[in-house]
């Protein structure tokens, strides 16, 4: 790690908030270090730290009763935590975005992360959440912008899948 | 109820499951305009359907277990103006009790918490939950973090706990402990699409 840091995640926050994002919730991840750290220092942004990824489905769902916009920030492991409570998404048609730092994907040296990891895909698909991948840094900026439109302009509930080959494999 | 059972644990069964629910929600929530309120699955979403004539103001659930109290947070944060009230079971809370955890370390002034304990799975047949068996929630909240808690057991102990859910200094969780019987029920939504365009054309004036 002793190149210099990638530029995209203050990018990636700054986007957030242009597009009116306030709640940031999170189970704390390394992938979205920059991201938690910059909603942490936002007088402007709530910072929620969650016990368990499913609470933050049902956080995005209050805050859009409330006229606001949430983001959920999760490891590939914390999908699975999710099931359920994206019935209240699909159900109640809340507009939702989750950004989802990979791993048990590309280069993983941990065993542990691959059954959940490869199953991302599928358990979203099957919870009605479409995925979109990003693998280059030059793709954060146009993925996560058309991710906002789909959530809260056409009201889906949309995961951007943050991919190893973008963040990098963490090593064993 | 009888408190004999399998799991042994019957001496450590509190003894205060006496009120009825149809009087001590109502007279704990007093005027229900005054709030936002998230209602868990089943028995507090029938009683809050029933108390607010399944009003704009109220998201009433029948799915999603464990998420009325992280819901609740999400709305509280998004309306600092509003006070939000989140009305739920025991069943409802153990499912994800970590959300006190979330919920004390933020403490927003303006939300508020009733668990409405039976000690019991009233929709699934009114099986014995934890707390028919030891378990305390208020202390589980305590142990969160959530400063400002209560129990309501008995009647004389109503008027505390709704002052208690209106003070506004921090988070309030107050443990209603009632009597393990049939909330009333009352025709409502049970479209989640539905409920969220009511309750935003509501609150925001546009769906």
């Amino acid at each position: 790690m002793a190149e210099t840091a990638p530029s995209w995640p203050n990018e990636l926050y700054d986007l957030l908030r242009r597009n009116g994002v306030t709640q940031f919730s999170y189970v704390p991840d390394a992938g979205h270090r920059v991201l938690i750290d910059r909603s942490l220092a936002d007088p402007g942004a709530q910072s929620v730290a969650l016990t368990t990824e499913e609470e933050g489905v049902a956080l995005c769902a209050g805050a859009d009763l409330g006229g606001a916009r949430a983001v959920l920030l999760m490891q590939s492991s914390g999908v699975g935590n999710c099931i359920n409570m994206l019935s209240l998404m699909k159900g109640g048609r809340f507009p939702f975005l989750t950004l989802v730092s990979m791993r048990g994907d590309f280069g993983e040296g941990n065993p542990w992360q691959f059954p959940m990891g490869q199953a991302v895909d599928a358990v979203l698909a099957a919870m009605g959440v479409i995925c979109l991948r990003v693998e280059r840094p030059e793709e954060v900026t146009p993925t996560v912008t058309a991710a906002l439109t789909m959530a809260f302009q056409s009201g889906n509930a949309v995961a951007v899948l943050l991919t190893q080959k973008l963040i990098g494999a963490k090593p064993f | 109820m009888a408190t004999e059972g399998k799991h042994g644990m019957a001496g450590a069964v509190a003894p205060g499951f006496i009120l009825d629910r149809r009087e001590a929600v109502p007279a704990l929530i007093g005027r229900h305009e005054d709030f936002l309120i998230i209602a868990g699955l089943a028995g507090t979403a029938r009683e809050i359907a029933h108390l607010t004539r399944d009003g704009g103001h109220a998201y009433t659930m029948a799915g999603a277990m464990g998420g009325a109290a992280a819901m609740g947070l999400g709305l509280a944060l998004a309306r600092p103006d509003r006070r939000v009230l989140v009305v739920t079971g025991d069943g409802e809370l153990l499912m994800n009790v970590g959300t006190l955890a979330t919920i004390a370390v933020l403490n927003p002034p303006n939300l508020s918490i009733i668990c409405v304990d039976n000690g019991h799975y009233g929709e699934t047949g009114y099986q014995k939950s934890h707390t028919s068996l030891g378990v305390d929630l208020e202390k589980m909240a305590q142990g969160a973090g959530i400063a400002r808690t209560r129990t309501v057991a008995k009647e004389s102990e109503i008027a505390d706990g709704a002052r208690l859910l209106r003070e506004g200094n921090g988070t309030s969780f107050v443990l209603l402990r009632v009597k393990p019987t049939d909330p009333p029920s009352h025709k409502r939504s049970l479209d989640p699409a539905l409920e969220r365009l009511r309750f935003r054309q509501a609150l925001l004036g546009k769906p």
